[in-house]
């Protein structure tokens, strides 16, 4: 079945207003009549919810961490794009959007894009005027820089901290609405199942995560900004409690989840140096701006102090290999690049996965001064972690999981094939194609939840005519049932593992097999192991403390086990997507000179799954894209 | 776990409290082969796998961006909210600042404002319910004049950024011996009061945030200072002295709020 992505007819950058003109309105005065659940508070939920609640409507907004603010939007360092051409450097809704489809590979659908692009200046205004103190020039405006893959300087950014920043401002207005009562907000809750009544979301099941209460909830619409899954492959640059459970849930109950090989390797982070290891830390990717990236030419140098190495037996490959970006190389690309260098045998550091990211030049160029204005929070952590000073020796970078393109499939509305269920932020698939452009997420999460959604579930909920179900409904009493049941049998099995110990084997086997580079032979014995760890799980996992307690180990339990049976969807979409594109290297489906080979003619299309059961094949729903604006093209960054 | 040559050997000695009913205490764990590279929550799991290996509830311990970012982390270590290393949480803390053979204390936040939910975990939503006060600038979403409408001098953008750099995480109040949590409450209303887009609202920001500071049972301030020395973001007391000095002006033009608030001066 071909799935229709409902985009609005007409010339691109006129189908956001018409369709915006197009859609039904919710009389003022009816809203509070409507209920809204938003499972979620990083900036895609928390935007939302605070707009929505603005708007009148009843919102709930329910998060797992103990306060809204500390969502993993709270992390993002770098910066957020916006087509404000404030540097005069040619910038335009249309280069942005140009870029982002070509920096997404040609797997995105255009008039999501467009309008990504077109609503990106209003958030800058938005988050001004909450008071973000974004960083300035001596004149009083705004300054910009420019931001991996981009030829112009369009990334906004507070410091090393423009996540942080972000989402304190959409959680100062989300706190704003709870005081005023107008969002209920339920912290340290986890939502455990979707509620789906006539073939329409209508609730969730939620744990408290303290008491261990499990309770019901229903509303007219369910929006879920639940972020990514990076950490199906244990080490990532996220933080530790993110996880698939909610998107995973609600794709089980029948929402199509797309692309979900498309995950994103990001180049900059701070290279493994232990078993013991329990995340990556990521190196904002901005410091490529002013940093070299290079690696001995000669293995026999690798062993060496970066000091001692000559000017001349030191290899610049992304300067060699794509003059016009040199160092600013897209994602992609730079991490491919160094897993090349490193397999050759001339990586840096322990187990020798690593390369050098230089300042030296920089600081030469620059002064010190400007490079620790620039960088200071980033050096200072390096040596935090490390033990060494980035500013007299290079740092060492190696890539790690970082971003998920895949996601819950949302058609232009950003509603799901499940009518009722809208997925807003890295949970959503929609605008990224196979590989995200750096700072593109804050503004698609901020897009999506100040300027896209409430506007499009105000037509979705002008057309119910029936109200939010009661929580006595049968199929509430059953979910929850449901819930209760997988419960009792975690914590029934009493075998010998912690969940811990299975989330590790599960994520070393899919960075090794369906990581950065991808074959047909590793994505099958994938295919083959995982259930084989999906069964020992349930066979061996052994779940301590109680059920009505604050239980970390429990929740940890229930996440691994959504990963268990994603982590096999994901690995089948890599397999059959026989191409490379973006974040997806096959590497069967190359050039003679390495490049990804990208095959339009039998996979210009989204990839969405229909859940059929574990064990079972998914059913695949092909969206077909289009590209009307931009002519497709082979992506050269040479 | 092998012991390699460079690996460490610690007492660890954690707070246990089942709930927040029951009485908690100390207990004590002897733990070997830990690496100097590791980071101290990383300590932490190697920890909990060795009690979940012997059937041992593991130890609760909040916890999530593991950068000293998010503010989850909130352990009282050797009596020091977020440990002995300056500037940072406890989560960016790492092991080879101990040494070998040490004592570890590890506790939850002291702070009748944040009781004890279990083990190390405390109750930080008061802190939410101060922010839902009046740490916001009261605007909708939409309509908003362009960015660059309003320049704002880059002094004071940086100066608001200093501010805002707080991370919520609470040390401010577990270190300081009257549980006052100014700090915390000076670094957001300074961001908001120094901008432009804050000041339509000053007073009534003030006057609201410390009144419900004061009613979720924080105490005064008294110039100890203690707060400065543990936040991880090095926000300074000199936010203190810029709130008190909004809050006498916006006493003295006697706006809503009962003037009820207790702020010592710094
Ligand atoms: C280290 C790092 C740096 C980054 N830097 C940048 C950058 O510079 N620029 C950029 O554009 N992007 C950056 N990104 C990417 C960007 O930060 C994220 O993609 C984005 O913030 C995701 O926002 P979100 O709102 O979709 O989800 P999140 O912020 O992940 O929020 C998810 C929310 O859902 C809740 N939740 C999830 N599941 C459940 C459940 N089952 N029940 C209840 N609640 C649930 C969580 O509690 C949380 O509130 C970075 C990412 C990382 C990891
Ligand atoms: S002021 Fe410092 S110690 Fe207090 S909450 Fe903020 S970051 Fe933490
Ligand atoms: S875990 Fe996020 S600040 Fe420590």
């Amino acid at each position: 079945m071909s799935l229709d992505s409902k985009s609005p007819a007409g010339p691109i950058a006129q189908k956001w207003d018409k369709h915006r003109f197009d859609m039904k309105l919710v009389n003022p005065a009816n809203k509070r009549k409507y209920s809204v659940i938003v499972v979620g508070s990083g900036l895609a939920g928390g935007a939302a919810a605070a707009s929505l609640a603005e708007l009148g409507y009843n919102v709930s907004c329910f998060c797992f961490q103990d306060s809204p603010r500390r969502a993993h939007s709270i992390a993002a360092q770098g910066g957020i794009n916006a087509a404000k051409n404030y540097q005069n450097d040619g910038d335009s809704v249309y280069r942005l959007f140009y870029d982002t489809i070509k920096g997404g590979d040609f797997r995105a659908r255009e008039a999501n894009v467009y309008r990504l692009a077109q609503v990106s200046a209003e958030i800058i205004d938005q988050c001004v005027a909450q008071g973000v103190p974004f960083a300035r020039e001596y004149g009083g405006t705004l300054s910009n820089r420019s931001f991996g893959g981009a030829q112009v300087s369009r990334t906004f950014y507070a410091r090393g901290q423009t996540g942080q920043q972000l989402l304190l401002g959409a959680y100062s207005a989300l706190s704003r609405q709870i005081g005023l009562g107008k969002v209920k907000m339920y912290n340290r809750s986890e939502m455990l199942d979707l509620v789906v009544i006539d073939g329409q979301a209508k609730g969730i099941i939620v744990r408290d995560l303290v008491t261990g209460k499990i309770t019901r909830h229903s509303a007219d619409a369910v929006v879920l900004g639940t972020g990514g899954y990076s950490n199906v492959y244990y080490l990532s640059t996220n933080a530790q409690m993110c996880n698939v459970t909610a998107a995973w849930r609600a794709a089980r109950k029948g929402a199509y989840f797309a692309n979900p090989c498309f995950t994103q390797i990001h180049p900059t982070c701070i290279p493994v140096h232990g078993d013991h290891q329990s995340k990556l830390t990521l190196m904002s990717e901005s410091l490529r701006n002013d940093g070299r990236v290079w690696v001995p030419k000669k293995k026999e140098d690798c062993g060496k102090k970066p000091s001692e190495i000559a000017e001349a037996d030191r290899d610049y490959y992304l300067e060699r290999k794509y003059p016009s970006f040199g160092n600013l190389a897209p994602r992609d690309i730079s991490s491919r690049s160094a897993k090349e260098v490193c397999d050759e045998g001339r990586g840096v550091g322990p187990g020798g996965r690593g390369v050098y990211l230089d300042f030296a030049d920089s600081i030469k160029r620059l002064g010190l001064k400007a490079i620790q204005d620039r960088y200071g929070n980033l050096f200072q952590m390096y040596e935090k972690i490390t033990g060494e000073n980035a500013y007299e020796q290079p740092m060492r970078i190696y890539p790690a999981l970082h971003y998920t393109m895949g996601g819950l499939w949302v058609d232009y509305n950003l509603m799901s094939n499940l009518p009722g269920l809208f997925v807003i932020g890295e949970a959503n698939f929609s605008d990224h194609g196979a590989n995200r452009l750096g700072a593109s997420a804050l503004m698609q999460g901020l897009a999506d939840g100040y300027f896209v959604l409430p506007y499009t579930i105000g037509n979705y909920l002008a057309q119910q005519k029936e109200k939010a179900p009661s929580t006595d409904h049968p199929e509430f009493v059953k979910a929850e049932q449901e819930v209760h049941d997988r419960l009792n049998k975690l914590m029934s099995i009493k075998g010998k593992r912690s969940p811990n110990s299975f989330h590790h084997e599960l994520g070393h086997l899919m960075w090794e097999n369906v990581g950065m580079a991808r074959n047909e032979k590793g994505l099958k014995e994938a295919l083959a192991k995982i259930p084989q760890i999906r069964e020992e799980f349930w066979k061996n996992l052994n779940v301590l403390g109680d059920k009505e307690d604050l239980n970390n180990a429990l929740e940890r339990a229930g996440r691994v086990a959504d990963f268990l049976e994603f982590a096999e969807l994901l690995t089948l979409d890599a397999l059959e997507r026989k191409e490379s594109c973006g974040g997806h290297f096959r590497e069967e489906y190359q050039m003679p000179d390495g490049e990804a080979k990208r095959d339009d003619e039998n996979f210009a299309y989204v990839a969405a799954w229909e859940f059929k059961g574990v064990g079972q094949a998914p059913v695949l729903h092909k969206e077909p894209l289009n590209y009307e604006e931009v002519h497709m093209s082979t992506r050269s960054y040479k | 776990m092998s012991t390699t040559s460079n690996s460490m050997t610690f007492n660890i000695r954690i707070w246990r409290q089942k709930n927040a009913q029951t009485p908690g205490k100390l207990v004590e764990y002897k733990l070997d082969g830990i690496s100097p590279d590791m980071s101290f929550l990383e300590m932490l799991d190697q920890l909990n796998e060795r009690l979940y290996a012997k059937g041992e509830e593991p130890v609760a311990f909040d916890h999530d961006c593991r950068e000293g970012i998010c503010g989850m982390c909130s352990l009282n270590v050797n009596g020091i909210p977020h440990g002995p290393d300056s500037q940072v949480t406890i989560c960016q803390t790492h092991m080879r600042i101990f040494k070998d053979g040490q004592t570890i204390t590890i506790e939850p936040w002291r702070s009748t404002a944040f009781p004890v939910i279990k083990d190390c975990v405390v109750n930080r939503s008061a802190f939410d319910r101060i922010i839902q006060a009046g740490g916001f600038v009261s605007v909708n979403t939409g309509g908003t004049p362009d960015a660059n409408a309003l320049p704002i001098s880059k002094e004071i953008a940086d100066l608001a950024m200093d501010a805002a750099a707080c991370i919520g995480c609470g040390a401010c109040v577990a270190a300081c011996k009257n549980s006052s949590a100014l700090l915390f409450v000076s670094a957001k209303a300074s961001q908001l009061n120094l901008l432009p887009q804050g000041k339509a609202e000053k007073d009534r920001r003030v006057l609201k945030m410390v009144e419900t500071m004061d009613a979720e049972g924080f105490g005064a301030c008294t110039n100890t200072n203690s707060c400065e020395a543990v936040c991880p973001k090095g926000i300074p007391v000199t936010f203190i002295a810029q709130l008190n000095r909004d809050y006498a002006w916006a006493m003295l033009k006697g706006a809503a709020a009962e003037p009820k608030a207790t702020v010592g001066g710094a």
